[in-house]
């Protein structure tokens, strides 16, 4: 698990508490609305994270002026930072919000939902289009049934160890929302090419890598990579998206140069 | 919404898109029959993830001599005595060709040295049995089947409702499943999805308790509602506590016990109600209340002890801030040592609570876990309403009063293999009365629209969240680990109350679009009405086994609760009830690791069960099924023929023997007993 967690060193704000937390989230009331921007404020208690902030507003939605509003929507499911789910850009940044800590933000706090995918209402965006894009790369190993055939490959650890990195990702949608070159499906991004190395990999799943390649030759393909490697530095799984992007990339051009040749 | 359809017309609905629930889909799909997968978020996103540890199956790669009917005996031994043998029995028996299934499927399982699976052990056995995928083995072990299940859906075998919320199953005249209603929780939209068998796969509870360390997504809410209209609900009082998790506002999580195993100190201030940072208290104030009380294994007292103390102490005020929190001290050992041996472990508290707990005492308080109860279900995991079965953690299946560590997993995917071959024969042979488009699909539809609205319009005075947090605080103080029958019976009296107000609550939200509020609302009356039979199921159990523990009776007592308690709902309440256990297998005998485990026991088991009349045809349709019989693979038995043999006079009076034999003494200390637990329950720690 990755520790980037912003400024490690929380003393100094737990020695000098603030009375309030101040919050300023971007809302919208459903996807054909505008958005508008509400402030918050929460009584400050230690050990508080942006979900918990969520909870109390939503138990009593009164705005910081005083008005009583609509419970600010989110979603959320494993808190854990493994499901991917609350993903959201605090403060700017892209990142989960169940690991994200009062007492390590700058105030006031920005909630804002990821820009990348299509608002449902507040926080809660739409990120059916990263599963589709599993299916675009065929992002399974084609194994002939689920009837018992005994053990799989052998493997060496290093080679597990490899693919473990890759197998971490929880399509949580941080490289695409950071990459400047993924905007309405124009580029299907790291998270899927990560997905096409770690198939790859496998010694069954090379066998249909030809078929995981063309995945990524088409229109929205890994040739639209600008190489920002913003994706690698916002990726709280830690993945090498950079290494998959550059070993896919090898791969599709010799596929494309030699790849005929196969028919 | 174009719905799929299968070769021959058959679709079955599954309710969950976690670990049982995608292991069935796959199972399903792969025959060739239409499923619909309707899942409260994207399936990649449920609760599977969250296990760590690794999952069990007796596959001897160490050469210790291990085996499946060890893996079987650990099992029983484990859940103390009160699993159905049987499906415990077929479980442990399937286990390691689910293991090389995910293998095939191209989970990063680690290796050794010549590239085979490596195993390591876990809690409650003498053997390296657990497959592991670094510290994430759910999390692998769910994206493997979801990868799977979206090839089928991408061949247009499987759809997804992703985002669509169970409310309630559609039954018909004859109380037969015949299909479910749900709610799309952006549009609010409800609609009736016709099915030929239904499969719950929802998981557990952990809400109700308020805080837990389940996801929150986790509220039982479809569960309670099957229970609600007919199916039988078991062992809802065994729930497993974790002692060490790590208290958030909005959720607990997982702190390795590994951490007491290198030296870690549990205390609080001596002086209840001492707002002094840990710094300031000095070390003759600071109360190292496990240490005191249990000089002998001090900080390393079993599982189910700490937790108990932990606990009580903080009852009693002496939490950290009066809050229920102690301190987990590690600074006193050097920052490099921590750092070698539980670096993995302390990042996660780093990344959770912000405080480094090489410098600053961690602070940690038992949480609610796992439930071993849930939806009753027949050795093939369909319940007691035709037609709707149910797999993993909702199901009551396996596990007995205590679960054992890295076996939560493994009964997820039995239980969603066993209940896929189900739910198609009794799709196949169902009497179709219950057509597209019939009245009992419309007033199931407008009875749920009717809640809704009423929910909506209602003007009320409460608070739907405050009454949630007043049922976790109830629930966590009173019905978790220490349990007694004044404190069940108030807070019986208490859900009643709550029930009452739940009737005037308030949605709080004017935007119907997307809100938490209506879904919430629906899952919180569900939550009361699961509440109530986990409370009133250990009110009614008057000893001590597993999980479930009451100091005023702390023995196991086999005579009186050697049984499943079943709940059945009244309309007004849920009536409880008994039903004796299939112990044909393995002769109950006291759990105790101190010493090895006794031999005897397990070894006769195999002749008792074949002299058992019925056993053995359920029994082989059971264990033999997945192994070897590849996707097309179904029970040759009829819906009624192999019900558990529950009642068979023989078997009781052969047990009772035993029983009678292996009788607690009167000097055994529950610390004795409690050793069980700790190895027993080993759960998916944290690396």
């Amino acid at each position: 698990m990755s520790t980037s967690n912003g400024n490690p060193d929380t003393r100094s704000l737990k020695r000098n508490p603030p009375k309030l937390i101040e919050m300023r989230i971007r809302r919208r009331d459903n996807p054909d609305s505008p958005a508008y921007w509400q402030e918050f404020t929460i009584p400050y208690r230690p050990n508080l994270n942006i979900i918990s902030c969520l909870m109390e507003i939503q138990k009593d939605p009164v705005a910081k002026d005083g008005q009583r509003t609509t419970p600010v929507a989110w979603s959320m499911s494993c808190l854990e930072q493994v499901c991917g789910t609350c993903t959201m850009i605090v403060n700017g940044k892209v990142r989960q919000s169940c690991s994200a800590l009062i007492d390590q933000l700058d105030q006031p706090i920005t909630l804002e939902p990821m820009s990348k995918f299509p608002t449902v209402r507040d926080l809660i965006v739409d990120r059916t289009r990263m599963f589709d894009h599993l299916k675009q790369i065929k992002a399974w190993i084609d194994i002939d049934g689920t009837h018992d055939l005994g053990p799989g490959p052998k493997m060496t650890q290093d080679e597990v160890a490899e693919r473990y990195a890759y197998s971490r990702c929880m399509t949580c949608g941080c490289c695409l929302e950071a990459c400047p070159q993924y905007d309405d499906n124009q580029f299907i991004g790291p998270q899927a090419i990560a997905q096409v190395r770690y198939m790859n990999m496998h010694p069954t799943g090379v066998m249909s890598r030809d078929e995981r390649l063309e995945g990524i030759m088409g229109d929205n393909g890994i040739q639209n990579c600008g190489d920002a490697q913003n994706c690698v530095r916002v990726c709280p799984m830690s993945i090498p998206l950079t290494k998959a992007i550059y070993e896919e990339n090898r791969e599709t051009i010799i596929h494309g140069l030699f790849g005929w040749l196969k028919r | 919404m174009a719905s799929t359809t299968g070769s021959n017309g058959i679709r079955i609905a599954i309710v969950g898109g976690g670990l049982a629930g995608l292991a069935a889909a796959m199972k399903i799909a792969e025959a060739g029959h239409a499923v619909d997968i309707f899942s409260v978020v994207p399936v990649k996103r449920s609760h599977s993830v969250c296990a760590q540890g690794g999952i069990n199956g007796a596959v001897n790669t160490k050469g210790e001599g291990d085996s499946t009917w060890e893996h079987f005996d650990d099992t029983v031994y484990g859940g103390d005595f009160l699993a159905n043998q049987p499906p415990a029995k077929a479980m442990c028996e399937m286990a390691p060709s689910i293991i090389y299934l995910f293998d095939r499927m191209g989970v990063p399982f680690s290796r050794t040295k010549e590239g085979l699976l490596d195993f390591r052990r876990f809690g409650g056995t003498k053997h390296h049995r657990t497959a592991f995928a670094g510290a994430s083995t759910g999390q692998q072990l769910l994206y493997a089947l979801d990868e799977q299940v979206r090839r089928h859906e991408a061949d247009g075998k499987v759809k997804k409702y992703e985002g669509w919320e169970m409310l309630s199953l559609v039954l018909d005249d004859h109380q037969v499943c015949r299909g479910l209603v749900a709610l799309d929780r952006h549009t609010l939209e409800v609609k009736s999805f016709p099915a030929d068998a239904v499969i719950i796969a929802t998981g557990g509870p952990g809400l109700i308790f308020g805080k837990s360390t389940n996801s929150m997504i986790c509220t039982g809410s479809a569960v309670s509602a099957c229970y609600q209209q007919g199916a039988k609900y078991a062992n809802g009082e065994f729930i497993q506590v974790h002692p060490t998790s790590i208290p958030g506002e909005d959720k607990l999580r997982l702190m390795s016990e590994s951490a007491r195993g290198e030296g870690g100190r549990v205390w609080v201030p001596r002086q209840a109600g001492d707002k002094r940072g840990a710094a300031s208290i000095p070390e003759k104030e600071r109360w190292y209340f496990l240490e005191e009380k249990y000089p002998a294994y001090g900080n390393l007292v079993p599982r189910d002890i700490a937790t108990r103390e932990i606990f009580q102490v903080c009852l009693d005020g002496h939490g950290i801030n009066g809050e229920n929190q102690v301190y987990l001290d590690l600074t006193h050992i050097p920052s490099e040592t921590l750092d070698r041996k539980l670096g993995a472990i302390l990042e996660i508290y780093e990344m959770f609570v912000g405080d480094d707990p090489r410098h600053v005492p961690m602070r940690i308080f038992p949480g609610v876990h796992y439930s071993m109860g849930g939806l009753w279900v027949d050795n093939d995991q369909r319940t007691n309403i035709p037609g709707l079965l149910a797999a993993g953690e909702c199901d009551y299946s396996v596990h007995g009063a205590n679960r054992l560590g890295a076996n939560s997993l493994v009964s997820c995917v039995y239980g969603g293999f066993i209940a896929a071959p189900a739910a198609i024969e009794f799709a196949q042979n169902v009497e179709r009365n219950g057509a597209d488009g019939s009245k009992i699909y419309d007033d199931e539809l407008k009875r749920q629209q009717e809640i809704n609205h009423t929910l909506i319009k209602q003007p009320g005075s409460e608070n739907q969240y405050l009454i949630h947090d007043e049922m976790g605080k109830w629930m966590t103080d009173n019905v978790t680990v220490v349990r007694y029958n004044d404190r069940l019976q108030a807070t019986d009296a208490k859900l009643q109350e709550l029930l009452d107000r739940y009737d005037h609550i308030s949605l709080n939200d004017s935007n119907m679009w997307a809100t938490a509020a209506l879904p919430h609302a629906r899952q919180l009356k569900n939550m009361i009405e699961l509440a109530r039979v986990i409370t009133l199921g250990a009110l009614n159990r008057n000893e001590s086994r597993g999980a479930h523990y009451k100091p005023d009776f702390p023995n196991r007592d086999d005579d009186n609760f050697m049984k499943t308690t079943i709940a059945e709902y009244s309309g007004e309440g849920p009536v409880i009830s008994y039903e004796a256990i299939d112990v044909t297998l393995i002769k109950p005998r006291k759990r105790d690791y101190s010493k090895g485990k006794k031999e005897e026991g397990s070894k006769v088991a195999p002749s008792v069960a074949s002299q058992v009349d019925g056993k053995l045809k359920s029994e082989a349709a059971a264990s033999g099924l997945p192994v070897s019989d590849g996707a097309t693979q179904m029970p040759e038995l009829g819906w009624d023929a192999n019900k558990p043999n529950i009642s068979n006079p023989a078997v009781w009076n052969t047990n009772k023997e035993e029983v009678d034999r292996t009788v607690f003494g009167e000097g055994e200390s529950r610390r004795e007993q409690g050793k069980a637990i700790e190895d027993a329950g080993g759960k998916s720690d944290k690396l």
